[in-house]
């Protein structure tokens, strides 16, 4: 016999209805890292725009730090935690393998009982979050969906690593994702590219870490620049043209432009090669907060909303691309 | 399209002069990039993907670490248009 299922039903469209940041209060100093590297505050200014990082204390663990963005985007949607039906968590950088994170602070929140897990998209990991929330909204999954990107980096990261040393640091960053009487959220274009897996990764896996010759040897991130700058300008400068496209927004309609904060000679050569118009706001949070992986598009979303750089209402393209390579783009309504 | 020493050094130049602000004339083919430019490893992938580009020339990674003078990039260039 064949019994007809009866599908979920939403709402017919979806926004981002507030968006909430953490920033650990330790300030890093490009001097302070150049206490490690041979190098300078002029050279990694020059080679990345970052002034300064933050680097999170103990007390200021993925958790800590979630539920503090997420609990300000709560406040910022109006939305209350008993209404949230899903927590997305993405970070690289919770350093236990299982449970997920999401369910924890879930349960801090007071979202009790919310379909709570991670997803592991390093830098595009929010903007898989929201396309997920999208969907999720508008199938009936969930009312209304807290989209958090997390990373504590500094743990993970090389002190004595030239190249990598500079760029990484901590943050949350949070959204919620509810119904909208009008779109509010556009297609997500997403993907990967696993063939170029290796140009930014961790060195060797925990296994092989804690086995390692000569005792235990911590598994830090390694990146080649050169080879992810090339792709992350020119191959996601098309991405992000598609997701343009796939909502039918042109750039001269363009009000934000908020790419992943990696670095800020890749969002200067987007910029010039998706020739965006002069009077589209570019975000630039990495000068202060230097590259928070998944956290960084929701903290320098909340950056330009609170020096009033965009407004309630605007549309804004974000991209988030990193480790995989893994990828997403969408157009939403601000906030 | 086969294009001349000439052409390239002076397209390059463009480029050079588009991307980091040297002057036209200082690009010459005895110039390092990196000592004589200030064309830094990430300039030089934006040089690299400009004369693709310009001259429809692929420049992979591994080969850009070879390019140390201009007159390195011209003869690439004009042996791969």
């Amino acid at each position: 016999m064949s019994a007809p299922i009866k599908p979920g039903s939403g709402s017919a469209y979806a926004r981002v209805l507030g968006f909430g940041g953490y920033r650990p209060a330790r300030v890093v100093t490009n001097e302070e890292i150049c206490q490690n590297i041979d190098s300078s505050d002029e050279w990694i200014q020059a080679r990345s725009g970052i002034v300064t990082r933050r680097w999170a204390n103990a007390e200021e663990t993925v958790r800590a730090m979630s539920v503090a963005a997420a609990g300000k985007a709560l406040a910022n949607a109006g939305v209350r935690a008993d209404q949230v039906g899903a927590v997305v968590v993405s970070t690289v950088s919770h350093l236990y393998q299982t449970p997920a994170i999401a369910t924890v602070i879930a349960e801090d929140l007071g979202a009790k009982g919310a379909a709570a897990f991670d997803i592991s998209a390093a830098c595009a990991g929010f903007c898989y979050g929201v396309g997920l929330a999208d969907g999720m909204v508008r199938t009936g999954s969930a009312d209304y969906v807290v989209v958090i990107g997390v990373e504590r980096l500094s743990d993970l990261t090389d002190p004595h690593d030239r190249s990598t040393a500079f760029i990484f640091a901590d943050g949350a960053g949070a959204a919620v994702v509810g119904p909208s009487d009008e779109p509010g959220i556009g297609p997500v274009v997403w993907g990967s590219d696993g063939t170029q897996a290796g140009l930014i990764t961790q060195e060797e896996s925990w296994h092989q870490a804690f086995y390692s010759d000569g005792g235990a040897q911590w598994p830090h991130l390694r990146m080649e620049g050169n080879p992810v700058f090339r792709w992350a300008v020119w191959e996601m400068a098309r991405v992000a043209q598609q997701a343009l496209d796939a909502a039918g927004v042109s750039t001269a309609d363009l009000d934000a432009f908020i790419p992943h904060q990696a670095n800020m000679r890749i969002t200067d050569a987007m910029v010039k090669a998706l020739k965006l118009p002069e009077h589209v706001r570019v975000a630039r949070d990495i000068a202060q907060q230097g590259n928070t992986s998944a956290a960084s598009v929701p903290l320098a979303i909340e950056r330009m909303q609170e020096t009033g750089e965009v407004k309630s209402g605007e549309t804004a393209l974000i991209i988030g691309f990193g480790a995989g390579l893994a990828y997403a783009a969408q157009v939403i309504k601000l906030p | 399209m086969a294009y001349s020493e000439q052409e390239i050094l002076s397209g390059l130049a463009e480029i050079v002069n588009e991307i980091v602000g040297v002057p036209t004339s200082d690009v010459q083919t005895d110039k390092s990039f990196t000592d004589d430019l200030d064309v830094d490893s990430l300039s030089m992938v934006e040089v690299a993907m400009a004369a693709q580009d310009k001259f429809g020339v692929t420049i992979p990674d591994e080969e850009i670490k070879n390019l140390k003078t201009v007159g390195d990039a011209v003869s690439f260039i004009a042996k791969n248009s």
